[in-house]
């Protein structure tokens, strides 16, 4: 009984992690948070490459959050999750992207 | 006494498997609200610079301030963690007692969130003052309306654990709330970012 239940946790959700994920996943978020802050606070470096190393982190401090506290990476297979989670990133991709590129040529189109 | 035994295994294999299908669901949910949030967050982009004679980003938010606010999220999300590790090992006590962290972490970044916006009216700077403004509230109270549901959620579910123990229901809904609790750090993640550090520079 026991270890049918033990199964039955398992096969629930999409993979879970362990104390030691959770810990690298939790020290690592917080360097990742601490990081960009110390690059803005103190000007480090230029404007446009404080923007790309913050956006760069960012996107680090995304991947961490996905594999060590979501478990996309040790999702059980078919993987639904990830190939709904894939098709979500293009999705808002076309929609920002295409949201900013819209509005900023109507701008520049009312300016000139 | 065979047959028995087997209807009792179907039994736990559909509902195994309508809890797995639950839980894809609720991704599904949270896939849809990625996108909720990407409107939000493109709608911030285009506004950010229209201040209209108002206070820029750089001049209305404190940092330290922002910081804790972000820190105490994270930590929320990782006793959450602790909370399904318990969950896993069947240990009632701990998944209580995790879950109860998590929740005063999520209620004071609330209230921290809270305090913030309210300063920000009394100093003049409501979401009337100017496009920037407008879009600064919409998508941080999104973010903060969201956590307030994550919250009461969380009441309820305590409760459930509390009366009902770690079984294959409150699993499921452990589960869906844990998906839901990371989520909502990854979008703070992105409001960090692109609402406060950006508007720092």
């Amino acid at each position: 009984m026991t270890s049918h239940h033990n199964n039955a946790v398992d096969t629930y959700g999409s993979g879970h992690g362990t104390y030691k994920s959770y810990i690298i996943g939790f020290i690592l978020s917080i360097l990742l948070t601490i990081l960009p802050y110390l690059i803005v606070v103190n000007h480090l470096f230029v404007h446009n490459y404080i923007i790309i190393s913050i956006v760069i982190l960012g996107i680090i401090q995304l991947l961490v959050q996905l594999i060590f506290f979501l478990h996309l990476s040790s999702e059980s297979k078919p993987r639904w999750n990830l190939l709904a989670f894939l098709f979500t990133i293009l999705v808002v991709a076309i929609l920002v992207i295409g949201a900013i590129w819209i509005m900023n040529n109507l701008d520049y189109n009312m300016m000139h | 006494m065979h047959t028995e035994t087997l209807s009792h295994d179907m039994e736990n294999f559909q509902h195994e498997d309508s809890g797995s299908k639950i839980i894809f669901g609720f991704w599904i949910y949270i896939m849809s609200d990625c996108v909720l949030f990407a409107s939000i967050f493109a709608t911030y982009a285009v506004l950010h610079n229209n201040t209209f004679g108002g206070p820029p980003a750089k001049e209305l938010f404190s940092m330290p301030y922002v910081l804790t606010e972000t820190f105490i999220l994270l930590t929320s999300s990782f006793t959450y963690g602790l909370a399904m590790l318990a969950m896993h090992k069947m240990n009632k006590k701990q998944v209580i007692s995790w879950l109860f962290i998590t929740f005063l972490l999520g209620a004071s970044f609330l209230v921290m969130e809270l305090k913030e916006f309210s300063q920000l009216i009394n100093e003049g700077n409501a979401w009337d003052r100017s496009g920037f403004l407008s879009a600064f509230f919409t998508l941080v109270g999104t973010h903060g309306l969201h956590v307030a549901s994550g919250l009461l959620w969380m009441t309820i579910l305590i409760l459930q654990v509390i009366f009902r123990g770690v079984n294959p229901t409150t699993i499921v809904k452990l589960t869906c709330l844990s998906l839901f609790w990371h989520f909502l750090d990854i979008v703070w993640i992105f409001v960090f970012t692109i609402v406060y550090l950006m508007g720092a520079i």
